[in-house]
């Protein structure tokens, strides 16, 4: 298990801005922050990142012949605040 | 953001696992101490493999430095360190990652943990505050094996010298005869006597494997310090496309 911070590449690439600092709100718990200290499984068949507090799967990334499938059915809010 | 060939300038031996690649990458638009960057490897099938790793170099160096510590079934390690040669290109994109990053701006007082070569993006904060002279206090932990696993040893010791710049190392397997510093795993205890107490509100920023990262974050949480000042960064293998941190 890693961290958001090692999947900065990827969120980058589909949200075309550096996303380890938005936050994101479980629909598990409601626990709310940053995508950096998610729990992040990078083993699975894709990406995986899970709420820290109660394990509920916020994110899915899967990247096949050059698309990326992003579900966030696991969150509720994800806030990014617009930077330089 | 797009993928870009840097060019190995120099290749330094940090210890028998572990090597610094010195790159040059045309209209490297800069970084800030603690991003990393996405190093990706193409077979001539067409295999791609790509792993992250920290910057080592601190903005002020005008350099691009990475430090890669080999792992015994890394495929992407095991070639940046022994087979990679001055001259060499590497397809890379980045500065990445906003959070876990330090600027002189933040302040402190500044407590660094590092696990492992965790040490290395630590180190680009470090230089980064050395370099601005900055007086921002310092306070760097670092847990290794043993003595000859320590990475950037003589800068450390040279480091330790500073005014504000407080620097201690734990061995946690071997240790040389004559040993005076820490000999034990980071715990609670250990952490308590390196770092300020919570009403001094140090920036607390941990790095390693998963585990000591875990290990550190809780003993900062349960001493009192606010979890919102505390920032960590993980790293382990990975045998994936993503991820694994030097």
């Amino acid at each position: 298990m890693l961290d958001g911070n090692a999947i900065a590449g990827t969120l980058d690439d589909i949200f075309g801005a550096d996303m380890t600092l938005a936050v994101a709100t479980c629909s598990g718990c409601g626990a709310r922050g940053p995508l950096a200290e998610t729990a992040v499984y990078v083993r699975a068949p894709g990406v995986v990142v899970r709420c820290r507090h109660c394990d509920n799967v916020l994110v899915v990334v899967i990247e096949r012949g050059g698309t990326y499938c992003v579900d966030v059915r696991g969150t509720t809010d994800l806030r990014s605040i617009l930077g330089p | 953001m797009n993928w870009q060939l840097g060019t190995v300038v120099e290749l330094l031996a940090e210890t028998d696992r572990t090597a610094s690649i010195v790159l040059r990458v045309p209209d490297w638009p800069g970084h800030r101490a603690g991003q990393h960057v996405d190093v990706r490897l193409t077979a001539e099938d067409g295999y791609q493999a790509q792993r992250s790793y920290s910057i080592a170099s601190a903005p002020d160096d005008g350099s691009l430095m990475l430090t890669v510590e080999r792992l015994d079934d890394g495929e992407v390690s095991s070639y940046l360190v022994g087979e990679l040669r001055v001259g060499d290109e590497l397809e890379l994109r980045g500065p990445i990652g906003g959070y876990f990053v330090w600027e002189e701006s933040f302040g402190g007082p500044l407590m660094l943990v590092a696990g492992g070569s965790g040490i290395v993006p630590l180190r680009a904060m470090l230089r980064h505050r050395l370099a601005r002279g900055s007086t921002v206090p310092i306070s760097l932990l670092y847990s290794a094996r043993s003595h000859h696993e320590l990475i950037y040893r003589d800068e450390l010791t040279a480091a330790a010298e500073r005014p504000g710049v407080d620097i201690n190392v734990t061995l946690t397997r071997e240790r040389p005869d004559g040993w005076h510093g820490y000999d034990r795993r980071i715990d609670r205890d250990l952490i308590a006597e390196v770092t300020w107490p919570p009403a001094e509100r140090p920036l607390v920023y941990v790095c390693g494997p998963t585990a000591f990262v875990e290990t550190a974050a809780d003993a900062f949480v349960s001493l009192g310090h606010e979890p919102g000042r505390i920032r960590t960064e993980r790293f382990g293998p990975t045998g994936s496309e993503e991820g694994s941190h030097a």
